[in-house]
């Protein structure tokens, strides 16, 4: 996403900058509610948790200042790196997965091989309508033994019906779920990306006896690059945030998920059912700079691709 | 159906293809059928009764017909909580989609038409803002919106779901590709006020993104299960996603609760259908709009 490049000065002729002095004010005035609600509920409770999280309440003796000792507990703090290693295993298994079908099938929507395409692009994007609680609940159901149809399905076999939200099973289980719901929206983003590129570039290289494969590899792939790098970064995002799905599905995994399977669960948890509202700041702020230091990773590593 | 769509394949010239096309196509149908069995199912299920649930195949209906009776315990269970958490998630999601997609275009356009002191810093910021995860905010904005007393209330939802920079992020590309500068001097030299040049000719130019940008906000809000969860104390002001999910956790939690089964399924259709349909009617609109995030 390179921003600066649509930094562009807006020309006009001098005679009317100078009348337009008088309206210097205008750009503000419809910024106005924009900057005031960033202000009031993101600037604001930003800094009002960076203070926090200098804070310590005790049991006896109040609140007390201890500058970064949160900081120094939460970098020691095995829960929230355990919660951590989880969603990095989680995210190391379901981006690939996700963002390499996203790919794919935004490649074969895009090419002239498929007919029908709508009815594809619509049935995979499908799931993104569907609320990540519900889509937890129907997979919950899937995955569980009582009336889940893959259990069903086995019995009818005379197969053991397998055991999903097991302790090796749980992340896969999520997995699945995310990359159910999310992989028709990274595709129609690589898909519009993809019906960006003009035809002729194509056609020279099919001149050139370039096979489809060869054409995806080396024009289209490189093209829609920081397409895919946008998908890419928000999917990290979205990962070191994992929470609802986990949320939900600790109703019929109570022991496999525990209090800080993931960070967020973490941070919920420290803030709602400890009160420990300082610390859990402070793990927040912990889990912004791992996110930070993992998306300028991503980045980097794209654009390094890119130019070499 | 595949036999059906092969029927459509030409022997001139493609038949090398034919195949390749052929694996193509089972490969697809088979994700299709990853994609929309899971949906298939939920709805076949929410015309079960819940000993239904537990006795038939999961992929095909039950001996008893339950869905009217699903409907009717769904919408009076517990004084009808259902229709309240459906009422409070139109609410949350029409004024977070109208006002900050509204914000976001009246920003977004500042940003790409006019020339002002700390411009780039600004929006630098806003983008920035972008990529800090939510949970940062989570806690605080609990605090300060428990501070003031809001927390039963709907505006604390609302109010923060208001402001949207990644909304501004779009506003603001496609307006810079979608706005011609010279029309915009034209229609100040006919003596036009800024605001009425935004109102009558800026706006029109913006419609399609300002369609996406609503439309994926209203998803987002109908859809929003964290913050609601957080900030909302009495069950009075749930949304759907919130609601749902506590009858579930009771349904598996007490046995006696099981009878929660079939509500919260069919709770589920209709709480999803309403997103879905707006998605299918204003598909024109958002698949064009994707684009924008992607291009730059």
């Amino acid at each position: 996403m390179s921003v600066a490049k649509t930094f562009n000065t807006v020309k006009t002729p001098l005679w009317f900058r100078r009348a337009r002095i008088g309206q210097k004010i205008t750009p503000y005035l419809f910024l106005t509610p924009f900057l005031a609600g960033f202000l009031v509920f993101m600037v604001y409770p930003l800094i009002y948790a960076l203070n926090l999280s200098l804070y310590r309440k005790k049991l006896v003796g109040g609140t007390s200042f201890v500058g970064l000792d949160n900081y120094v507990k939460a970098f020691q703090d095995d829960n929230f790196w355990a919660g951590v290693r989880n969603v990095l295993v989680f995210g190391a298994m379901q981006i690939p997965v996700m963002l390499g079908l996203a790919l794919l099938f935004a490649l074969l929507l895009d090419g002239k091989l498929i007919r029908r395409q709508t009815i594809f692009r619509l049935g995979y994007f499908l799931p993104f309508a569907v609320p990540s609680v519900v889509a937890a609940l129907i997979w919950g159901y899937f995955y569980g033994q009582s009336f889940g149809p893959i259990a069903q399905i086995a019995v009818a076999l005379h197969l053991k019906p397998p055991l999903f939200l097991t302790p090796s099973g749980i992340i896969p289980s999520i997995a699945n779920i995310a990359t159910w719901q999310y992989t028709g929206y990274n595709m129609l983003i690589l898909f519009a990306a993809l019906k960006g590129i003009p035809e002729e570039l194509y056609e020279a290289a099919r001149v050139d006896g370039a096979s489809d494969l060869q054409i995806a590899l080396k024009i289209r792939i490189p093209i829609i690059l920081p397409a895919i790098a946008l998908t890419a970064i928000f999917s990290v995002i979205g990962t070191l945030q994992l929470f609802n799905e986990p949320n939900v599905l600790r109703v019929v995994a109570p022991t496999v998920l525990d209090s800080h399977f993931t960070p967020n669960i973490y941070v919920y948890n420290l803030a709602f059912a400890n009160r420990q509202f300082d610390y859990s700041a402070a793990i927040a702020f912990t889990l912004a700079l791992v996110t930070a230091v993992l998306s300028s990773l991503v980045l980097l590593a794209v654009y390094r691709r890119e130019a070499s | 159906m595949v036999t059906q769509t092969l029927s459509h394949v030409r022997p001139n010239g493609l038949r090398k293809y034919t195949t390749g096309k052929f694996a193509t196509y089972v490969f697809l149908f088979v994700c299709l059928g990853y994609f929309l069995l899971p949906l298939l199912w939920l709805s076949i299920a929410s015309t079960k009764t819940n000993a239904g649930l537990f006795n038939s195949f999961g992929f095909w209906f039950a001996k008893d017909f339950g869905l009217a009776q699903n409907l009717k315990d769904l919408f009076t269970y517990q004084d009808a909580a259902f229709i309240g958490w459906m009422k409070n998630t139109a609410i949350y999601a029409i004024s977070a989609a109208v006002g900050s997609s509204l914000i976001s275009a009246l920003a977004g356009y500042a940003f790409s038409q006019y020339q002002f002191a700390g411009r780039n810093v600004l929006f630098g910021i806003v983008l920035a803002s972008v990529f800090v995860p939510g949970t940062v905010f989570a806690v605080p904005l609990y605090l300060l919106i428990s501070k003031t007393g809001l927390s039963g209330s709907l505006l604390a939802v609302i109010l923060p779901t208001l402001v949207s920079p990644f909304g501004v992020y779009l506003m603001r590309i496609y307006a810079e590709q979608a706005i011609p500068e010279e029309l915009l001097d034209a229609a100040r030299i006919d003596g036009a006020g800024e605001f009425r040049i935004f109102a009558t000719i800026a706006f029109r130019l913006l419609l399609p993104g300002y369609v996406t940008v609503l439309l994926f906000a209203f998803v987002g809000a109908w859809n929003n299960y964290f913050l609601p969860l957080l900030v909302l104390g009495k069950s009075e002001v749930y949304p759907v996603t919130v609601g749902l999910a506590y009858w579930n956790s009771l349904a598996g939690q007490l046995s006696t609760h099981q009878i929660l089964y079939p509500l919260v399924i069919t709770g589920s259709v209709i709480g999803t259908l309403p997103v879905m349909i707006l998605f299918l009617f204003l598909q024109r609109f958002w698949q064009n709009g994707l684009a924008l995030g992607s291009i730059k």
